[in-house]
């Protein structure tokens, strides 16, 4: 798989990362030779192989249904940049 | 008295216990000796002053004779761990102002144990490398020599502990991140079974990997440690809802009988040299102890480090989509919300940071999703099955820790990332297996360089791994006597 320009500025906008052009020149070179790497498991026999998600497969546990915490609406909003009566602010979306 | 900071954990809960000592004169020496080893820049935060009212409460519920586990011992978290009203940075820029408003499980048993916090531990940003250079609160060195790397992601772990900075302290392994730098610095560290401890409150790098673990100068230190760190959560889905046992009981002493596998895999043409001859002194160890050592074969090992990255990058690159300079302190303004998240995230993250969210971002985008992540997963698999079949026929194996002893800072930056990832050949096949692993040093380099081999065992037979593990340290007698450094 051959990277390019394009398929960076693809991937950092779909990464909400906006690359100055040398540092994405930078990062073309470093992801091509990663992938040109990862391509050797492609001789890996993997007929009938169901993929692995994780080590411990299995239900999820579930527990009651009840509250067991909350009210903690002050002491979240404290890492906020910026906050107006307990709700995040950020630019205007809506016209 | 005795030199405080020379101490093993169990050393000094017997001078505690006996009331020679108490823990606010350990915290104090502790204290200096953090101070002194500034120029090793292990803390990212320092917290001498919780950490003395911590000792002198931990005396009095010594008085009233209600003593926790590890009950006065100064320990210190690596920085990936939430600390309740501690600044937790995960050694980035982006969360270099983050306090949680919670505490993490692990960090919180540690508590409740008795343990006293001196500060948060460097690491490689987000804990993603192995070098500990790629933190924003720069480089931790190696205690052993100023121009070497502790190693990494939990280095500033490694060479706190290495140092005697601290007595004990949290790492996390995702891919090796609390072995190889055992290895580099000298001490002791096992990741155990994925689901032994909670991931609550540990900043999230790969949900699928992440483990959390003690790292100590010695195996029973680290085996105490992980009694207080293990155990069932209702906070994280993963946790194995099964009873932990005390690792300590499993250090009899004896493993004749045991079978220990030696993979052949591990042992590709061009081997250093100084790994290769610990590695066989290890085998003679065990084989002198009485174990029967059994060649076996491991053969998806090769495929271990790329699947690694593809599965490692693709969780990476979801987990941290949260940091949007909305909740999480830092913010750098934008015309649009778009623009805003972008100028957040292109500042607050640096360069493998990056790499791994673009590299993330495409295995899981559409038109490769299968062809690089699913197969990653279905490989996995054949990795995981390597060992449940190993371990039909051995207890446990041993191989290096590391492809090499530390190296300089300026050898890794002139590495291809690449080539850097390379240095995870050994470490990262028990990830993905999920399979618990110790390291520990049992010989230097040529050139003195602390050397460690892994025990790898059964899933949640950690006590074969411990009880090996001490063995192997009796037999091989290193030095983990606290490596002093003049600041």
């Amino acid at each position: 798989m051959a990277l390019n320009q394009e398929t960076i500025k693809n991937l950092s906008s779909l990464s909400r990362l906006r690359l100055p052009a040398e540092r994405e020149a930078k990062i073309l070179g470093d992801l091509q030779s990663i992938l040109d790497w990862v391509e050797q498991l492609k001789e890996v026999n993997i007929d009938g192989v169901e993929p692995l998600v994780s080590v411990t497969e299995g239900t999820a546990p579930m527990r009651e249904d009840v509250v067991t915490d909350g009210g903690l609406q002050t002491e979240l909003m404290a890492n906020a940049p910026e906050q107006v009566q307990g709700f995040y602010v950020v630019p205007k979306v809506v016209e | 008295m005795t030199d405080l900071v020379n101490l093993k954990i169990t050393e000094a809960l017997d001078l505690l216990n006996k009331g020679e000592i108490s823990s606010e004169d350990l915290t104090r020496a502790h204290i200096e000796e953090m101070a002194k080893g500034r120029v090793l820049n292990a803390f990212i935060t320092e917290t001498p002053e919780l950490a003395l009212a911590q000792a002198k409460e931990s005396d009095e519920r010594r008085k009233s004779g209600k003593i926790g586990l590890l009950e006065g011992i100064p320990i210190a978290n690596k920085d990936l761990y939430c600390t309740k009203g501690i600044r937790t940075t995960a050694a980035s820029k982006i969360l270099s102002n983050f306090v949680p408003p919670y505490e993490s499980t692990v960090s919180q048993k540690l508590k409740d144990a008795g343990t006293v916090m001196l500060g948060k531990l460097n690491t490689d940003q987000f804990a993603m490398g192995g070098s500990t250079i790629t933190s924003y609160f720069g480089a931790t060195k190696n205690p052993w020599n100023l121009d070497l790397v502790p190693g990494g992601s939990s280095g500033g772990s490694a060479a706190a502990v290495a140092a005697g900075l601290c007595m004990g302290a949290t790492g996390s392994d995702t891919g090796g991140s609390i072995r190889q730098p055992a290895s580099f610095c000298g001490v002791t560290g096992i990741k155990p079974t994925y689901g032994r401890c909670s991931r609550y409150g540990i900043i999230a790098f790969a949900s699928s990997l992440d483990q959390a673990g003690p790292m100590t100068r010695s195996v029973k230190d680290c085996a105490l440690m992980l009694n207080a760190m293990a155990g069932y959560d209702a906070k994280d889905s993963t946790v194995a809802n099964v009873p932990v046992p005390d690792f300590t009981a499993a250090l009899t002493g004896d493993i004749r009988g045991k079978k220990i596998g030696i993979p052949k895999e591990y042992r590709p043409d061009g081997l250093n040299a100084d790994v290769a001859a610990i590695w066989d002194k290890g085998i003679q160890y065990l084989k002198d102890a009485g174990a029967e050592i059994v060649d076996i074969s491991l053969p998806h090992t090769k495929y271990a480090l790329p699947v690694y990255y593809i599965v490692a990058c693709a969780e990476a690159s979801s987990n941290l989509s949260r940091y949007d300079g909305v909740r999480y302190t830092t913010r750098v303004e934008g015309n649009s919300l778009d623009e805003l998240y972008e100028n957040t995230r292109t500042d607050g993250f640096g360069d493998e940071v990056v790499r791994r969210i673009l590299l993330g971002t495409f295995v899981l985008s559409a038109g490769f999703y299968d062809a690089y992540y699913t197969r990653a997963q279905r490989v996995r698999r054949l990795i995981y099955n390597d060992f449940i079949e190993a371990f039909k026929n051995v207890d446990a194996i041993l191989v290096p820790a590391a492809p090499t002893p530390a190296l300089t800072e300026k050898a890794l930056k002139e590495m291809r990332p690449v080539d850097v990832y390379l240095g995870d050949v050994f470490t990262t096949p028990a990830s993905l297996a999920g399979v618990p692993a110790i390291s520990l040093p049992v010989g230097l380099s040529q050139n003195g360089l602390p050397i460690g081999l892994q025990i790898i065992g059964k899933h949640f037979d950690e006590n074969t791994v411990f009880q090996v593990a001490e063995v192997l340290e009796a037999q091989a007698n290193f030095d983990q006597t606290p490596k002093r450094v003049k600041g």
